[in-house]
């Protein structure tokens, strides 16, 4: 009986061996990946009562903080300018997430990032707060005066800084209050976020980064460029013919200017008067490899480096081997061309900077509780759109839409301005369209400092004029106030 | 002699886990959030004194036993019953555990006591193993006799007495023991003799057989009746083992072994239940939210606590259900940590090796037998829930003796250790009793 005993210990000792090994595996060798597992809510549970910094705009409005809770997590996040910046700060909550800053820097908010950790021996023993307060580059002043223009119109603003990809302003309407998704009222919230999920408007959905539409005529910029990068097009040829209609190779059916207006002419002209029939004959002739490689080093087909949530991705149509008059069609715009409104802002930023994108961004720096700055944004190329040379042609072909074009509304007495109207048609029955406006300004003799897109969508009617009418007032308010007020 | 070193020895062991009990409640208690009313403290030094009353009952009724069952014993049950009390106040709608695991200590204790007290000899039980046997099987089927029977999350393992309610099969394995023990103590030579052979293996006579079948029948009863995963496999791993000791065959270990694996295929097949637990058990990811939650996020309890723990009150293991009873063991792997769980595996490990010394130290066979026994459903038991709650084998609801919030298995678990620690006692005494 004593071996059979022994034995069996032996056996129940092995058992527990097994234990231990797995125990091993749980809490050590695939502890990191258990911890990142999207199922596991634990460490939102944990960040949840723990002090988090503050979030405050370039010029020095708070937008998010905590403030004391009478409940379980002893702090509640607020946002005391409500659904303004939501698309910026998105929100921080227990049972729906978080989003936008909140999530992509929650580390630093936290106060996990390593800057914050330690800076001396010292701190070991002090009992203080290490959190992380993150200082933006959006200007509140800025954010709110896009937000007045747009008004009640569904649209979205968008204004960088085209040397920095700093961005300025970002406002969507409609927007929704972050204040009632961070509710620790669970039941609350949930019925919020179900409530505005089934908004047709989709209110959660910010437009400005998240949403795509037809950027209409003011890709036209787009193409203007990719003619000029490939040689089929400089500042004097060609000469387009004067017409109403175009008619790509391998269709019969034509396409036609709006309102069956007749135009033509050299480079500088067709982009005043956003003239169709030119551009997509322009498109056409630069051919489908150089519109798609053009288009991309704008940043269109490609994931967005932005400091925020969900961007959408822009598209421009790949397979145009034997579609030509697809091409002629995503010259202008239309077609499957969509673009975020903060693409557009990029494509005139890469204009207005020698033809660099820069990488967008809302993080200007993160400074710990003392007001120490442990980090900062360094502004990175993105993408190249063009050269120099091309960008320079660019910028004068933009001005001359102001000047005496469909954007004159954009001008800013006394600064160089440069911009492009849009009308993307979404139908003719009634005719309905968004209404764009893309541009840059400068200070006398500087490079430009600030670029824009504004859409308003859905508007009545299609007429070419709609974009500089009812967008161009709105981009035009915010480039005076950014240019006139440092 | 013997006595004083192994009683000064068990004082000084029960000092030490005390240290570590208050350590814990201390840790609790400081936590940031602290979610440890102070007004817990008394009932702690009610704990505490209880292991007093438990260490003077033995010296002065069993002076010569083991001396490091009792105090192995009393940091489980003190560092469990942190963790119940941490994890229930910290929920919505405590449930007032910290007085009630309190009341079950107490009543845990005086079973110690009084099982001391009354079983002078453990041999003298061995006249009693058809009542004894009886009752074990009553007392596992009561759960499934009509009115008196409560199915409690699932399980009909229940009874209920007026306003009490316990689960009779943690005594009936008790006295499973006993009579599995005393009766191969008296067949072991005829069931060790083969008369039969169905093909190479060698079988004893069938009449003999008789019990063998009708305990893998009851399990397998508990099993699908009862819907007690746990228990069936308990009774059957202590059958076996016993079966295979006493006859030194491990031909019984094989058939054992074979009729397990049969009927683990046949539930499998044949009950839902068995069913779910397997589908969790290979691949809780699956449903991640429902069925494998309670798995899912014990994981990331290991996870959270990693090689040192969160700290006592610092992790959020209260979102594992049941988390008290029979995951108790997750919550302190995320707040203790791999060193806190390991420390857990250690105390098994120990109480299983003390428990097997007494098994061979002893010269009587019944007692020998008992006493592995005892040790088996012991070791067996944390065994498989622990394995269930990291995964290793499918989960089956049973609880982690000394630390699991209850108060059946808590009194059952004493009135063992006492058992135990009683055979001991014996042995020491018939040992001083020859060098004389």
């Amino acid at each position: 009986m004593t071996r059979q005993i022994r034995l069996l210990g032996i056996g129940l000792m092995l058992c527990f061996l097994v234990l231990f090994v797995q125990l091993n595996r749980i809490t050590v060798f695939q502890a990191a990946e258990l911890n990142d597992n999207p199922n596991n809510t634990r460490e939102i549970l944990r960040d949840f009562s723990q002090p988090r910094g503050s979030v405050t705009t370039a010029d020095g409005v708070v937008i998010a903080d905590s403030v004391p809770s009478n409940d379980r997590f002893e702090l509640q996040r607020r946002y005391p300018e409500g659904p303004l910046f939501a698309g910026i700060t998105g929100y921080y909550s227990f049972s729906l997430g978080s989003a936008g800053v909140e999530k992509t820097y929650n580390d630093e908010l936290a106060g996990r990032s390593l800057d914050l950790s330690f800076q001396s021996l010292s701190d070991l023993f002090v009992d203080k707060e290490r959190v992380g307060n993150l200082v933006l580059t959006v200007r509140a002043d800025l954010q709110r005066i896009a937000a007045q223009q747009l008004g009640d119109r569904e649209g979205s603003v968008v204004a960088l800084d085209p040397r920095t990809g700093a961005i300025l302003a970002m406002v969507s309407f409609p927007s929704y209050d972050p204040n009632s998704l961070a509710s620790h009222d669970t039941a609350a919230a949930a019925e919020v976020a179900t409530a505005l999920d089934a908004d047709p408007n989709k209110p959660r959905l910010y437009r400005a980064y998240q949403d795509r539409f037809f950027p209409g005529s003011t890709f036209k910029v787009v193409t203007a460029t990719a003619g000029l990068t490939s040689g089929a097009v400089t500042r004097d040829q060609p000469v387009y013919p004067t017409t109403n209609t175009y008619t790509a190779p391998g269709t019969n059916r034509p396409l036609r200017n709006f309102g069956g207006s007749t135009c033509g002419g050299a480079l500088f002209e067709v982009l005043k008067v956003s003239c169709n029939t030119a551009f997509a004959q322009m498109g056409v002739e630069t051919g489908p490899d150089a519109m798609v490689g053009t288009a991309e080093a704008f940043g269109f087909n490609k994931d967005v480096p932005i400091d925020l949530t969900k961007p959408a991705r822009s598209n421009f149509p790949t397979d145009f081997e034997r579609n030509l008059p697809a091409l002629a069609q995503s010259a202008i715009g239309q077609n499957d061309v969509a673009a975020t409104p903060l693409q557009m802002a990029m494509v005139a930023g890469a204009v207005a900077n020698d033809g660099r994108v820069m990488k967008p961004h809302v993080m200007a720096e993160v400074q710990d509780t003392d007001g120490n700055v442990v980090d900062t944004y360094d502004p990175e190329v993105w993408t190249t759109a063009m050269d120099p040379g091309t960008a320079a042609l660019m910028r004068e072909a933009m001005q001359g839409v102001v000047d005496g074009g469909t954007a004159s509304r954009l001008a800013v007495p006394g600064f160089t301005v440069g911009g492009k109207t849009g009308t993307a048609q979404l139908g003719t029955d009634p005719p309905r369209s968004h209404a764009w406006i893309i541009g840059w300004a400068a200070p006398p003799g500087e490079a430009p400092s600030i670029a824009v897109a504004v859409i308003i969508e859905g508007q009545e009617g299609a007429s070419e004029q709609t974009g500089g009418r009812v967008a161009a007032p709105i981009a035009q308010a915010l480039l005076q106030a950014y240019l006139t007020t440092p | 002699m013997l006595s004083a070193v192994r009683r000064n020895t068990e004082l000084g062991l029960l000092v030490l886990g005390t240290l570590v009990t208050v350590g814990a409640y201390l840790l609790a208690s400081l936590a940031e959030d602290a979610s440890i009313p102070a007004g817990i403290g008394p009932f702690l030094a009610v704990i505490l004194g209880l292991q007093l009353v438990a260490h003077l009952a033995v010296r002065r009724l069993a002076p010569d036993a083991d001396g490091t069952l009792l105090p192995i014993a009393g940091l489980l049950n003190g560092l469990g019953y942190v963790f119940i009390v941490r994890l229930d106040e910290s929920k919505a709608d405590p449930k007032g555990l910290a007085g009630l695991q309190a009341g079950w200590i107490a009543v845990g204790v005086v079973a110690f006591v009084l099982t001391l007290l009354i079983v002078r000899r453990v041999r003298d039980l061995e006249r009693y193993r058809w009542t004894i046997g009886l009752v074990g099987v009553v007392l596992l089927l009561l759960p499934l006799v009509p009115g008196v029977g409560k199915t409690i999350n699932g399980a009909k393992i229940w009874v209920g007495l007026g306003p009490i309610s316990f689960q009779p099969g943690e005594f009936a394995k008790i006295l499973l023991a006993l009579f599995f023990s005393s009766y191969l103590v008296e067949k072991r030579e005829l069931l060790a003799v083969s008369s039969h052979r169905i093909g190479p293996i060698p079988l004893p006579d069938p009449k003999h057989l008789g019990p063998v079948l009708l305990a893998w029948g009851v399990s397998l009863v508990v099993m699908v009746a009862e819907k007690d995963l746990g228990s069936s496999l308990l009774f059957f791993a202590l059958f076996v083992a016993l079966l295979w000791v006493s006859t030194e065959r491990a031909t019984y270990l094989v058939v054992g072994l074979a009729l397990f694996a049969c009927g683990a295929v046949f539930a499998h097949s044949q009950f839902t239940h068995v069913q779910e637990r397997v589908d969790i058990w290979l691949d809780p990811w699956q449903d991640p939210k429902d069925d494998g939650f309670q798995i899912v996020e014990s994981a990331f309890a290991f996870s959270a606590g990693g090689v040192t723990g969160t700290g006592i009150n610092l992790g959020s293991p209260t979102r594992i259900p049941y988390a008290e009873t029979d995951f108790i063991f997750a919550a302190i792997g995320e707040e203790l940590g791999l060193v806190g769980a390991s420390a857990v595996l250690l105390a098994f490990m120990l109480i299983i090796g003390a428990g097997l010394r007494i098994a061979i130290r002893t010269e009587v066979p019944f007692e020998r037998l008992l006493a592995t026994g005892l040790t088996v459903l012991i070791g067996v038991q944390s065994f498989i829930i622990m394995a269930g709650v990291i995964r290793v084998l499918p989960l089956t609801g049973v609880t982690l003796p000394f630390v699991s919030y209850g108060g059946s298995s808590l009194i059952a678990n004493y009135v063992l250790l006492a058992l135990l620690l009683r055979i001991s006692d014996d042995t020491a005494g018939r040992e001083l009793e020859r060098a004389r």
